[in-house]
């Protein structure tokens, strides 16, 4: 496995830039930190639109996430490559197209870990906010939000994790990721699949790993910040 | 100061506060007792608009607090509201919980509203707690820090729902000093208590509550001295009597 990694170590990283497309490694971080930061945000909109007391908002917010849980990600990644051009009228390419099905995923998902966060929390800290006069939206800012996405945290971190690995389903639609240049190393070598693919394998702990200590200890150093421990 | 005309509530088919009529004046302060489910946190939390009534009108310095035209969120800042299990917010420092309000509603400046936010704290006896966080704090100071948010908008009223029942007893007075001290400087004040201590010394009026009704309406001495309803003779008599 070691020679493997010395011989590709660089197709790993950054597939076969810079004379091809972007690839490896790299590729596959940029695709998780941008459906991360996307669809961060997204799911935090459509977590408090879950909750709203309008009923169409939230009902609305409901069939959004229900039919997203409802179907596999291949499906929709299929779906946004074969689907999105009709509709749109221009051709996005495997990284847009990946990214588009990887964020509509991962926010319905995201949006139930907020959604369960917001409504744990204690309706007390609402309501000393709303008894001070702040309204509905500070309140959701300042009070609720804070406190729900950091007791969620570890929820969230299992989402996010799941959201690196299934950048790896980009390889069917031909997406220059780490999993793409894993199998082209393997197709230059033939012999050795199971090397190859350990290797892979390794290479996603690695990342997913660092990922959830790193989480793991923002947590704590927030909470002994807080006295909460 | 606050008026409560004919207020009535309902559970579904429980009717929790049945014709409810008070009147609090400027710089008085009430004490609202009773046995526990008598209506009377739910009474006080109508005050606010924390809860909706069904029928009746509540007036708060002339302003009708469950009208729907009523700016809710610009009449709540004269009601200082304390809760009985404090609500501090757990992931902000002391200072910044009693900042919370004159930052947020009024965009004070920082630097500005710290100034008052410490002289607040320095009077609920908390001036070296400044950078604790809640979590750090007992039960009596969170709560001493609970009465010092609340004040952070100079609110004429102040609404205390049974801000001592969750405290240690021997935590208990050093909330009730606060208290005591606010209603010296004549704040309008409604408090639902079990403190018949505080009742007896501080208020100005006791209201005894039973059943979503108000049951007697009297002062201090009266009231403990001469219950006239056998229903608050009995209450006195189990409050007290151990």
């Amino acid at each position: 496995m070691l020679e493997i990694l010395q011989d590709f170590w660089l197709q790993l990283l950054i597939g076969q830039y810079p004379k091809g497309p972007l690839g490896g490694v790299v590729m596959t971080l940029i695709l998780a930190v941008c459906g991360l930061l996307a669809s961060l945000p997204l799911a935090v909109l459509l977590a408090i639109a879950r909750v709203s007391p309008y009923r169409w908002v939230s009902r609305s917010a409901a069939v959004f996430v229900n039919c997203v849980r409802g179907m596999p990600l291949l499906m929709l990644i299929f779906w946004s490559y074969f689907v999105l051009p009709k509709l749109t009228g221009f051709s996005l390419s495997g990284f847009w197209t990946l990214l588009v099905a990887l964020v509509i995923y991962e926010s319905a998902y995201l949006s139930e870990v907020v959604r369960s966060g917001i409504e744990a929390l204690p309706r007390g800290q609402i309501e000393a906010s709303r008894s001070l006069g702040v309204g509905y939206w500070t309140t959701m800012r300042k009070v609720v939000l804070p406190q729900a996405l950091f007791n969620v945290l570890p929820s969230m971190t299992s989402q996010f994790v799941s959201t690196i690995k299934e950048t790896s389903l980009g390889y069917v639609i031909s997406v220059n990721e780490l999993t793409f240049a894993a199998n082209q190393v393997n197709n230059m070598l033939l012999t050795k699949p199971l090397q190859v693919f350990g290797l892979l394998a390794l290479i996603y702990f690695i990342v997913c790993f660092s990922l959830s200590r790193a989480l793991r200890s923002l947590e704590w150093r927030v909470r002994r910040a807080r006295a909460m421990v | 100061m606050i008026k409560l005309q004919q207020v009535n509530k309902w559970y579904g088919e429980h009717h929790v506060l049945k014709d409810v009529n008070l009147e609090v004046a400027r710089g008085e302060v009430v004490v609202v007792c009773g046995p526990s489910g008598s209506g009377k946190s739910t009474l006080i939390r109508t005050i606010n608009r924390l809860e909706a009534i069904g029928n009746g009108k509540i007036l708060v310095d002339g302003d009708d607090v469950h009208a729907k035209s009523t700016n809710i969120n610009r009449l709540r800042q004269k009601i200082g509201f304390v809760f009985q299990q404090f609500n501090l917010f757990p992931h902000m420092s002391v200072l910044d919980n009693v900042l919370y309000a004159p930052v947020n509603i009024l965009k004070q400046p920082r630097a500005q509203a710290t100034e008052l936010a410490r002289t607040l704290l320095e009077r609920v006896g908390l001036a070296d707690k400044v950078k604790a966080f809640p979590g750090n704090l007992s039960g009596g100071q969170q709560q001493r820090v609970a009465i010092a948010r609340a004040l952070a908008l100079k609110p004429p009223v102040m609404l205390f729902d049974e801000p001592t029942s969750a405290l240690d007893p021997e935590m208990v007075g050093e909330v009730l000093q606060v208290m005591k001290s606010l209603a010296k400087d004549g704040m309008t004040m409604v408090c639902v208590t079990h403190e018949m201590g505080f009742a007896r010394d501080v208020c100005d009026r006791v209201i005894f509550m039973d059943g979503g009704v108000i049951l007697e309406s009297a002062t201090p001495a009266e009231f403990f001295s001469a219950p006239k309803t056998p229903r608050a003779q009995r209450f006195l008599a189990d409050v007290i009597g151990h």
